[in-house]
């Protein structure tokens, strides 16, 4: 886990995304303490009520988020997070990723599954065509067998499995 | 290879099927894909047995031209699943199995459905509740332990029961009204586990189902006391002893007016047609007519109502009135 | 009474070694190890769905053919933690700690063989306690009331947590965020809704499965796109061999497996079940053992504890379900489900009147576990292989294979966004330097220990004092209490004795 030895390169600090990752924490913990607080987050007369763990949950995380940000606010720059082209490298997964999961409650899971196989192998791969349509009707097939034949397990279906009667 | 078995079988339970004759127009409709059929509850609770019971029944007799899935959809008492089934409007491959969580949880939680978003297909059975104590307490009637709770002071005995504001509690807080009497009401996740507390002596009793204690009471770990019914359970099969679920006194009789049964029924989605309802509700007319069905029937103790239609309905309204009244009079309804 | 049990066995055997039934522990350990490698699928469901199926068997041959499919998942697990660093049930991702750096570093091949093995030692003790002394352990299944287990779900916190590298307040932030996650969704204790904001999705709250796929699976894959498109363990060299040259190092962490099958055993029966045991078990070992510090970097023996107290805590789990009929495990609370259906009362006459079945099924634990380990050692090779492939062709599947997982766990597409979230999130962290196992661990143990503590203060009336009633919860407060003040004991020995160098 040695962040940042890449040498020459710009990029996010580190500093910067530690700041960052605190605030979000202490964003969540003011979150949960709200949450708590709602469902009552005091000692009723049989004990704890709903939202008294979670309100301290909450505390803590604020507390200690507020430590952290403390911490990385006096922390000497300690060098970047990534360098540009390796967060390029992780978007390149990520983006197409995010994609894949949005379409799965619209188109079901088997589409979207070849979609992402096929994008995956020849636009970062670099596979021929044949092989990618192997691999991304293989796939999907291999689990529709599996799961829903098999196991009866159904997996999400969208309009076109409807139009084939699946 | 399954299904080699199941016309084996089928074949001899035939002989059996009256009912089968009776409703030969019913079948106008017959569902086209795998049908889903929700449980709003945990894996291995009383409503997921029934179901997977149900399942295994029309798999092996063949009752249905295609298959009957499980899905298990518990997340926030139940409500989770049915929110499913009211969203899949029209959808007439899916059906849902009910316990009372079709009426305390949206009261409880505030999440938004009523049954009436739901198409009522049938009852299958009403499960009965019983009162349990640790074979070795000194009560041996229901009326001992009801002196013992009244002569001591509030929260002395411990109640458990499965979850919060659900039947098990509703159950204990009648029992408070009647007795005049404040119980410690604990929740556990299963009915099970709720036997097992019993039997170790964490808790003074329980309103566990037959089905939950039954084997704890074989063993004699456990004692009823009277069932929550107004008439004793007609089950004679010898369980402990010389007893039988039908010397099991009702509580009326032994001075605790409380009386609760908890539905088992099935209901579709919204907007299906009457066709599709008559398939299910044959289907399981079906089902109830088979040796294994009853079979669960009797090691349950279950009371074998069966309603469809106008009748089930006008039961579940008055379900509802029932349960909203018990629900406020506790103060269990979500945003007070 | 013991003598008597041999003789119960030995029927036993004789019932369960009918090549029928030997057929039914090949397929059920088969589809076990299926359903073990798809996260998501756990053995809980791969059971109920196939439950309907044998409900025109014999209930002993129904019983062996589930509950291998129950070994099988249980060995199953370790194969995507070892290989993807997705663990493929809730009980092996302790696996994940160490069998992933060795995977990376080129000895998949040997981190499945020890996993594989412990799995079988763990499992194997645990059945040779459930023959000697069933009818005692579940005398003191009993003993367990909400006080108890809430102090066993402190131990088991106790033990793991205090050992992460990382600076403390990033620690505690993480685990809190665990108990923040677990909390969402319906509190049992009171009925009601509790941080879901009116949001129908959040009615489930945070399966633990669906965080470890994101933060795991998906992390992993978005850290080895940034350091290149490559597969890191693309130089694993198969070797036909490697399961006699693993199996050579092993005797020599007896005493991390002895310890890791009691933990194992004694999870499983009050039943905190499998996942807490192979924390516990690995934390312990992480402290305990003079490799400690390497543990995390690819130790055979971090790879070792977790499996051996799985597994004993799946297996030991059985008995509770049989002698009590209280589930130690979601998979027993269904196989429950079955011996009803089946017409078997589980509970404490099933041991006098059902003895053929439960003494055959006893006997099905020991071949079933045997065949299961010559069945997935010579899938290692096989295995092992699957990181040859480019890591262009096999993240895309991974992606669908954990998409696919996070539905399965509660069939929900909401978790599948989730999952995604959960990856980036994952991805952040751990390139921050949080410690992602405590936030697991708490996502895991939040809710039951909470619950516990609740139940019990119920039950006192709202007074703590429970937690020291007597002389078991006592017992394992005490031990919780050493466990987690243990950094500071050992640094204190370490000042007596002179020592003037500092534990780093």
């Amino acid at each position: 886990m040695e962040q940042a030895h890449h040498g020459a390169g710009a990029g996010p600090r580190q500093r910067a995304v530690e700041i960052g990752t605190a605030l979000l924490t202490m964003l969540f913990g003011l979150i949960v303490i709200y949450g708590s607080v709602i469902v009552g987050s005091g000692w009723g007369s049989d004990g704890p009520q709903a939202g008294f763990f979670p309100f301290y949950v909450g505390l803590i995380i604020c507390i200690c988020s507020l430590i952290n940000l403390v911490m990385a606010l006096r922390e000497a720059d300690s060098g970047l997070f990534a360098e540009w082209g390796q967060l390029g490298q992780v978007l390149r997964v990520l983006i197409p990723a995010t994609i894949y999961v949005a379409l799965i409650p619209f188109l079901g899971i088997y589409l979207p599954s070849f979609l992402l196989i096929v994008v995956f192998m020849t636009w970062l791969g670099k596979y021929g065509f044949p092989l990618s349509l192997a691999v991304a009707v293989g796939v999907p097939a291999f689990f529709y067998l599996t799961l829903e034949r098999w196991f009866l397990i159904p997996l999400p279906k969208g309009p076109i499995e409807a139009m084939l009667g699946l | 290879m399954k299904h080699l078995h199941a016309l084996g079988l089928g074949a001899v339970t035939a002989l059996g099927m009256t009912a089968l004759s009776m409703l030969p127009a019913a079948a106008a409709w017959e569902p086209t894909k795998p049908v889903e059929f929700i449980v709003p509850a945990g894996t291995g609770g009383g409503a997921d047995q029934m179901a997977r019971t149900l399942q295994g029944i029309i798999a092996k007799h063949d009752l249905m031209s295609t298959q009957l899935v499980v899905i298990n959809k518990s997340g926030g008492a139940g409500g989770e699943g049915f929110l499913d089934v009211k969203s899949n409007k029209g959808n007439p491959h899916k059906i849902v199995i009910s316990l009372s969580n079709l009426f305390t949880t949206p009261l409880a939680t505030g999440i938004p459905f009523n049954w009436k978003d739901l198409t009522p297909v049938a009852m299958l059975a009403l499960d009965e509740f019983v009162l349990w104590v640790n074979a070795e307490a000194p009560y041996k009637t229901a009326k001992e332990y009801e002196d013992a709770i009244k002569a001591a002071p509030d929260n002395t005995f411990k109640m458990g029961g499965t979850g919060s504001k659900q039947e098990d509690q509703i159950i204990t807080v009648a029992i408070q009204k009647a007795l005049g009497k404040k119980l410690t009401y604990i929740p556990y996740k299963g009915g099970g586990e709720v036997a097992v507390q019993l039997v170790g002596g964490h808790i003074n009793s329980s309103v566990n189902n037959p089905i939950e204690a039954v084997s704890q009471w074989r063993g004699d770990k456990v004692r009823p006391l009277c069932v929550f019914d107004s008439k004793t359970l007609p089950y004679t099969d010898k369980i402990q002893g010389d007893l039988s679920w039908s010397s099991v006194p009702t509580c009326k009789s032994e001075g605790l007016d409380v009386e609760y049964l908890m539905l088992r029924g099935v209901f579709m989605p919204p907007g299906v047609t009457d066709e599709q309802v008559a398939y299910f509700v044959d289907l399981f007319k079906r089902v109830r007519e088979t040796p294994e069905w009853k079979q669960l029937m009797k090691d349950g103790a279950f009371n074998q109502t069966f309603m469809a239609g106008d009748e089930f309905k006008a039961w579940l309204d008055q379900a509802e009135t029932t349960h909203k009244g018990l629900m406020q009079e506790a103060g269990f309804i979500a945003g007070n | 009474m013991i003598v008597d049990n041999f003789i119960n066995l030995y029927h036993g055997f004789y019932i369960a070694g009918d090549p029928f039934n030997i057929l039914l522990m090949v397929i059920g350990i088969l589809l076990g190890v299926i359903i073990g490698v798809l996260p998501g699928l756990g053995g809980a469901n791969g059971v109920a769905i196939l439950l309907p199926l044998t409900f025109s068997m014999s209930p002993t041959s129904a019983i062996i053919l589930l509950t291998c499919i129950y070994w099988g998942a249980l060995f199953g697990g370790a194969i995507t933690s070892v290989l993807f660093n997705i663990p493929g049930e809730p009980w092996s991702v302790a696996t994940t700690f160490d069998g992933h750096p060795m995977a990376r570093s080129g000895r998949a091949g040997e981190a499945l063989t020890a996993a594989f093995t412990s799995s079988f030692v763990g499992a194997f003790f645990a059945i040779v306690m459930i023959t000697l002394i069933a009818p005692l352990v579940a005398q003191f299944a009993l003993q367990f009331g909400p006080a108890e287990k809430f102090a066993v779900y402190f131990l088991a916190f106790a033990s793991f947590v205090g050992m992460s590298k990382e600076p403390p307040a990033k620690t505690i932030v993480s685990m809190m965020i665990g108990f923040a996650l677990a909390a969402v969704g319906l509190d049992m204790v009171t009925g009601q809704l509790r941080l879901t904001f009116g949001v129908t999705e959040l009615l489930n709250g945070f399966d633990f499965l669906i965080a470890v796929i994101g933060l795991f699976g998906i992390g992993e894959i978005l850290l080895t796109m940034e350091e290149g498109l490559e597969f890191r363990g693309k130089a694993a060299k198969i070797d036909p061999k490697i399961v006699w040259k693993t199996w050579k190092t092993l005797p020599k962490y007896w005493a991390t497996s002895l310890r890791s099958c009691i933990i194992g055993c004694w999870m499983g029966i009050t039943p905190a079940g499998a996942t807490p045991a192979s924390f516990m078990a690995y934390g312990i070992a992480k402290r305990v053992s003079k490799n400690g510090k390497n543990f995390g970097n690819g130790e055979i023996e971090g790879v070792v504890a977790p499996e051996t107290a799985a597994h004993a805590a799946g297996t030991a789990a059985m008995l509770p379900m049989l002698a009590l009929g209280v589930p130690g495990s979601p998979t027993a609370a269904v196989l429950l489900g079955g011996l009803l259906i089946w017409g078997l009362q589980p509970g404490p006459m099933l041991f006098v009147e059902q003895a053929e079945f439960v003494w055959g099924l006893i006997a099905s634990m020991y071949l079933g576990n045997i065949v299961g380990l010559i069945l997935v050692l010579t899938t290692v090779p096989l295995f092992a292989s699957i990181l040859r492939i480019p890591f262009s062709i096999i993240a895309p599947v991974i992606l669908v294979i954990c998409a696919i997982g996070a539905y399965t766990v509660n069939n929900n597409v909401f978790d599948v966004l989730m999952m995604m979230v959960f990856g980036v999130l994952g991805y952040l962290l751990k390139k921050t330097n949080y410690p992602l196992a405590p936030l697991v661990l708490a996502i895991v143990l939040g809710d039951s220990a909470e619950e516990a503590f609740r139940q019990s203060l119920l039950g006192s009336g709202g007074s703590l004092a429970v937690f020291w009633s007597n002389p078991l919860v006592s017992t394992i407060m005490g031990l919780g209490l050493i466990a987690g003040l243990w950094p500071l004991i050992a640094m204190a020995f370490a000042k007596l004795r002179g020592n003037t160098t500092q534990p780093a």
